[in-house]
C-alpha cells in the first residue's frame, strides 16, 4: 500500500469522470494537479503527454500512473477508509502495496456517502465488488485482445493480466489506456470471485493512514489549513434553545486579535443554527479567550429547564405503576404472572451520557466566488451540504462539502449543527474561517444519548422456564409525541421473540435537551436492562445462564425469513457457546473472581462477550479480561475488525464505569474530562476476540460489539460479589 | 517571539502573551499533528516534548518555552525521514482507530522510552495515563510501546 497521496482533480477533470461513471462513457481524461498542496511528481502527467486513465466507474481509476481506488464513506475510526478500498482491490485483483486509496468527494456516483448504523460494510459489499470486479473484466478484455487469444486463457494475479499458456504478462497499468476504450459491462453480469478463492480480505491490513496519522499529517477536520484563514468560536445558550436578547459584540471586538463579532439569529431548528454569539479571531486562542469579555442576555422562554434530580424522583414515582402507553403486548402477561412459580421485580436506570468524541466539533468553511466551501468531519456529509443550502438560502450545486477525516463519530458527527454554524460565519468573512468548539461547547451542545429508567417483572415456571416480561420503560420526549432518538423500544427488541407473554408499556416524560444516536443507539442501553435482567431471572430459578440463554433462543432459525439483517437464533447460540467456551464457563476461577456473560443482536451483528471481574475491598471494579465472540459474517480487515471489537468492549467499559451527564434548569453540568471521566489505560482490560468463520453476508462492526459489554460486567459483578448493579454509571451504585 | 521546534528557530508575533504553545503550533506554525481535545491538561491529545519532557501543550504559554526545545509528532522521526520506532510500531500494530490522540499518545511514550528504554507493562500503564483514548486502543498502545522498546533494546 502506497502513503496516501490524493491526485488533485480539478473540477473539470471530475466533473468528466463523474460524468463517465454514471453514463458509462468511456473517455480518457487528463489527470492535473491542482489545491494548494505541492504537485505530487508521482502523479504529475508524464512530460510526453496526458496519462490515459481508466475508469470505469467512480470507485476505480487506474493509469500508467498507478491504481487508485476511492474510499466512498467517511472514515471517523471504524476503519472503513481501509476496509472498503479493500474489497474493491479483492475483485479487481489488484496487489495491495500497489493502491493508492484517496477519499471520495461527495457524489452521487458513490451512492450512500455516510457513516452510520454500521452500514458501510453491508451497503458497499456488492456494490464495491462489482466495481473491482468490472475493471478486471474489462483490463482482461483488453490483454486478451491484444494477445489475439481467449478470455479463458488468461488470468490475473497481483495487478497483472497473465497469458496462462505463454506466461505473458501485461501490467494493469500498461493495459489501462486499451481498457479504457472498451464498453463497460453491465456490473451486475460481470462474474464474482469465488470467495474460497479471496487473498486479501480476512488479512491483517494496517489503516491506509496510518502513516501521516503517526507522522502529524493534515487529515483531521480540525487540521484543515488554508491561506489567510480566521478562527471562530460561537456562543450558544447554555440552556438549550435559548436565544441572543443582547450581546456587547463592541467590547469582545476591542479584545487583543479579534477580527469581528456578531450576532446569528439562527433558525433553531435541532441539529441546525441556534441563536448565539460568533467571535472572529487571528487564532483560536483569542478566539477562545474573548469570550471571557462577551456578554449576553440570553432569552430563555423556549429553552430547556431540565432536571436531572427532579426527573429520577419523578421516575421512581411513576415505576410504581404501568407505563401510559402499550408498546407490546403478547399473549397475557397478567394471566401469566398469576400462574408462576416466582416472579421478580427489579428497577434499573440510566443517565444521560454525551459522546465525547476525542476531536471537538469544527468545520472549516470559505464563502468565494458565490460558493460556499466547506471542510467537515461530517459522518452525513450529503445532508451536511443540503442543510446548509437550506438554511443558508443557497442552490445545492453552490456548496461543496470536503470530507475530512474525523476524530471519533460515535453518532455525534451525524448531526451536522458545527458544519452549518461554520457556513453562516464565513458567509459574513472575506477569509476562509475555521470553527471549533471548545470542549465545554462539545458537552453543553450535544445530541445526547437519553437516560431512562425501567420497572421490570419476569415470571418464571416450576420448571425455571421465563413465562413473561412486563417492562415499564420511562423515556423522554421533546415534542410531547414522539419518543426521543435511542429512547424508545421498538417491537420484536430482544428479548420480546423468546417470551411468550410479553409485555412493554412506556411513559414519555417532558425533555428540553436533544437527544441523537449514540454508538449502537438503544441497544447500548437496553443490552444492560435486558440481559442483567435476563441473569437475575435464570439466578432466581437456579439454573445456569448459559444454559438458560440457549434455552430461551430455541431451534436454529432465522426470525425473520429472508432477512439477513435479522437474528438467527443459531448464530445467537454459536457466539454464546463459544464465549462461554473461551471463557471458561463453569471452570474454577481465582478466589474473588466472577464470570459474566451477556449476548445482544444489534445493527446485525451477533455478539456474546463474557466478563472476568472482581471486586475490592474498597468497591472498586476490576475487570481482568473480556472474551468476545462474534458473528458479522466474512471478515474484510482481520486487524480493523478486531480493533473494532477491543475498542468497543472498551468505551462500554469507560461509559459504564462513571460517564453521566446530569442537568439543572436546562443546562448540562459536566463540562469536561475533569468532571466526566474517560477510562484511562490502566483499567483497560485484556480482551480476547473470537470470530466466527461464517459465510453469511458480511455486516458491519463500529457498533454491534458495544452492547454486551455493560451486562457482560453487570453479571460478572453478581458472580462475584453477589451484589446486582442496576445502574449506570456504576459509580450511582457505590462502585468505583 | 522565537521558539525552537523541531530543531527549526520560528518567529511569531501573538495577539495575547498568554497563547498556549498548542494554538501556536497550530495556527501559527501549521503543525496540526498536535491536538486540541480539552485544553484543560486533561485529555493528553496536545502531548509534546519541552527539553524532552512530555508536556501538555494546551496549559504551557508558549512564552514560558522561549529558549526551549520543543519537538512535536512531525519532528519525531529522524532528519534521514527513518521512523521512530515507536511510529514504526503503530503502523505495524495498526493500533489506530479514528488516531486523534495517537501523536499525543507516541510524544508520550516516546519520553517514556527515552528515560526508560525497557519499561514493564505496569510502567507504561502509569506513563500513559495521562492520554485518553476515546476509541479505546489501549491494548495495542501497550503492546505497540512494548514492541517499540523491544526492537530499539534489541538494535
Amino acid at each position: 500500500m502506497k502513503p496516501d497521496r490524493p491526485i488533485k482533480l480539478d473540477r473539470r477533470a471530475f466533473l468528466k469522470l463523474t460524468g463517465m461513471a454514471g453514463g458509462g462513457l468511456i473517455l480518457g481524461v487528463t489527470v492535473g494537479c491542482s489545491g494548494e498542496d505541492p504537485p505530487d511528481p508521482q502523479h504529475s502527467p508524464p512530460a510526453s503527454g496526458p496519462a490515459q486513465a481508466f475508469q470505469p466507474n467512480a470507485f476505480v481509476q487506474i493509469s500508467q500512473d498507478g491504481i487508485v481506488i476511492y474510499a466512498p464513506n467517511p472514515e471517523v475510526g471504524q476503519g472503513v477508509k481501509t476496509s472498503l478500498p479493500m474489497i474493491v482491490a479483492e475483485e479487481l485483483d489488484a496487489n495491495w502495496d500497489e493502491v493508492t486509496v484517496v477519499q471520495a468527494p461527495i457524489d452521487p456516483a458513490f451512492g450512500a456517502q455516510f457513516a452510520g448504523g454500521s452500514r458501510s460494510t453491508p451497503m458497499g459489499w456488492l456494490p464495491l465488488r462489482q466495481a473491482g470486479a468490472t475493471a478486471r473484466h474489462m483490463l482482461v478484455t483488453a490483454a486478451a485482445t491484444r494477445w489475439e487469444v481467449d478470455r479463458s486463457e488468461v488470468e490475473t494475479r497481483d495487478s497483472m493480466v497473465i497469458h496462462t499458456p505463454t506466461g505473458r504478462r501485461l501490467s494493469y497499468l500498461e493495459l489501462a489506456s486499451a481498457a479504457a476504450q472498451l464498453p463497460v459491462p453491465d456490473p451486475s453480469e460481470v462474474e464474482l470471485q469465488d470467495p474460497s478463492e479471496f487473498t486479501l480480505l480476512g488479512r491483517r491490513i494496517t489503516g491506509v493512514d496510518n502513516e501521516p496519522l503517526v507522522t502529524g499529517g493534515e487529515l483531521f477536520g480540525i487540521d484543515k489549513r488554508l491561506p489567510n484563514l480566521a478562527y471562530a468560536t460561537f456562543v450558544k445558550c447554555p440552556a438549550f434553545g435559548g436565544t441572543v436578547k443582547s450581546a456587547n459584540v463592541d467590547a469582545v471586538k476591542r479584545q487583543p486579535g479579534v477580527i469581528d463579532a456578531f450576532v446569528i439569529e439562527g433558525n433553531n431548528e435541532p441539529g441546525e443554527l441556534a441563536s448565539g454569539v460568533a467571535i472572529v479571531a487571528e487564532d483560536t486562542w483569542c478566539a477562545f479567550k474573548a469570550r471571557e469579555a462577551l456578554e449576553v442576555t440570553w432569552d430563555e422562554t423556549n429553552a430547556a429547564k431540565d432536571s436531572w434530580s427532579a426527573t429520577e424522583r419523578q421516575a421512581r414515582e411513576l415505576a410504581r405503576q404501568a407505563g401510559k402507553t402499550t408498546v407490546v403486548d403478547n399473549g397475557n402477561v397478567d394471566d401469566a404472572f398469576g400462574k408462576a412459580a416466582k416472579t421478580l421485580e427489579a428497577f434499573y436506570q440510566y443517565a444521560f451520557i454525551s459522546h465525547a468524541q476525542l476531536e471537538p466539533q469544527n468545520t472549516t468553511a470559505w464563502w468565494h466566488d458565490g460558493t460556499m466551501e466547506l471542510w467537515a468531519p461530517s459522518q452525513t456529509p450529503q445532508r451536511a451540504q443540503q442543510t446548509v443550502a437550506e438554511v443558508l438560502d443557497l442552490a445545492a450545486d453552490k456548496v461543496t462539502v470536503h470530507q475530512m477525516r474525523g476524530g471519533g463519530g460515535f453518532g455525534r458527527r451525524l448531526i451536522n449543527d458545527p458544519v452549518v454554524e461554520a457556513a453562516a460565519i464565513a458567509r459574513r468573512m472575506n477569509r476562509p474561517v475555521k470553527l471549533t468548539w471548545k470542549r465545554e461547547d462539545d458537552m453543553a451542545h450535544d445530541f445526547y444519548r437519553a437516560g431512562g429508567f425501567h420497572a421490570l417483572k419476569g415470571a418464571l415456571d416450576a420448571n425455571g422456564k421465563l413465562i413473561a416480561w412486563d417492562n415499564h420503560f420511562i423515556s423522554f420526549t421533546n415534542d410531547g409525541t414522539e419518543a426521543v432518538s435511542g429512547g424508545a423500544i421498538r417491537p420484536g427488541t430482544d428479548p420480546e421473540p423468546f417470551v411468550p407473554n410479553y409485555r412493554v408499556t412506556t411513559t414519555l416524560l417532558r425533555w428540553g435537551n436533544p437527544c441523537g444516536p449514540w454508538r449502537a443507539p438503544g441497544s447500548n442501553v437496553f443490552a444492560f436492562v435486558h440481559q442483567c435482567f435476563l441473569h437475575e431471572l435464570s439466578t432466581a430459578a437456579g439454573r445456569d445462564h448459559v444454559e438458560f440463554l440457549l434455552e430461551l433462543l430455541g431451534e436454529p432459525r432465522w426470525l425473520k425469513e429472508g432477512d439477513p439483517n435479522a437474528l438467527h437464533t443459531g448464530r445467537a447460540a454459536g457466539v454464546i457457546r463459544r464465549a462461554a467456551e473461551e471463557a471458561g464457563w463453569g471452570t474454577d476461577l481465582p478466589e474473588g473472581h466472577g464470570l459474566g456473560i451477556a449476548f445482544y443482536f444489534s445493527h446485525a451483528g451477533h455478539i456474546a462477550e463474557a466478563a472476568e471481574v472482581s471486586v475490592t475491598d474498597d468497591k472498586r471494579l476490576v475487570v481482568h479480561r473480556v472474551t468476545v465472540a462474534a458473528d458479522v459474517g466474512p471478515i474484510i480487515n482481520l486487524s480493523g475488525a478486531e480493533n473494532q471489537v477491543m475498542g468497543s468492549v472498551q468505551d462500554g467499559l469507560s461509559a459504564m464505569l462513571g460517564q453521566r451527564i446530569t442537568f439543572e434548569n436546562g443546562r448540562a453540568q459536566e463540562l469536561n474530562f475533569h468532571q466526566y471521566p474517560m477510562m484511562r489505560i490502566p483499567r483497560a482490560p485484556r480482551v480476547d476476540v473470537h470470530f466466527i468463520d461464517s459465510d453469511f453476508p458480511p455486516t458491519g462492526l463500529g457498533e454491534p460489539a458495544l452492547p454486551p459489554l455493560a451486562p457482560a460486567v453487570g453479571n460478572a459483578i453478581f458472580a462475584a460479589t453477589g451484589e446486582r448493579v442496576r445502574r449506570l454509571p456504576i459509580v450511582e451504585a457505590g462502585l468505583s | 517571539m522565537r521558539l525552537k521546534v523541531n530543531g527549526r528557530e520560528h518567529e511569531v508575533t501573538l495577539a495575547r502573551d498568554d497563547t498556549p504553545l498548542l494554538w501556536v503550533l497550530r495556527d501559527h506554525l501549521g503543525l496540526v499533528g498536535t491536538k486540541f481535545g480539552c485544553g484543560i491538561a486533561q485529555c493528553g491529545a496536545c502531548t509534546v516534548h519541552v527539553d524532552g519532557e512530555a508536556t501538555f501543550a494546551c496549559v504551557t504559554r508558549a512564552a514560558d518555552v522561549v529558549g526551549r526545545e520543543i519537538t512535536t509528532i512531525e519532528g519525531l522521526a529522524g532528519a534521514d525521514g527513518a521512523l521512530h520506532p515507536l511510529q514504526q510500531a503503530w503502523i505495524d500494530q495498526d493500533v489506530a482507530q479514528c488516531g486523534y490522540c495517537q501523536a499525543g499518545q507516541i510524544m508520550r511514550a516516546a519520553a517514556l522510552l527515552a528515560r526508560n528504554a525497557s519499561p514493564t507493562e505496569a510502567e507504561v500503564n502509569e506513563a500513559m495515563t495521562p492520554n485518553l483514548c476515546r476509541c479505546g486502543t489501549y491494548n495495542r498502545i501497550r503492546s505497540a510501546v512494548l514492541a517499540a522498546a523491544g526492537g530499539s533494546h534489541e538494535a
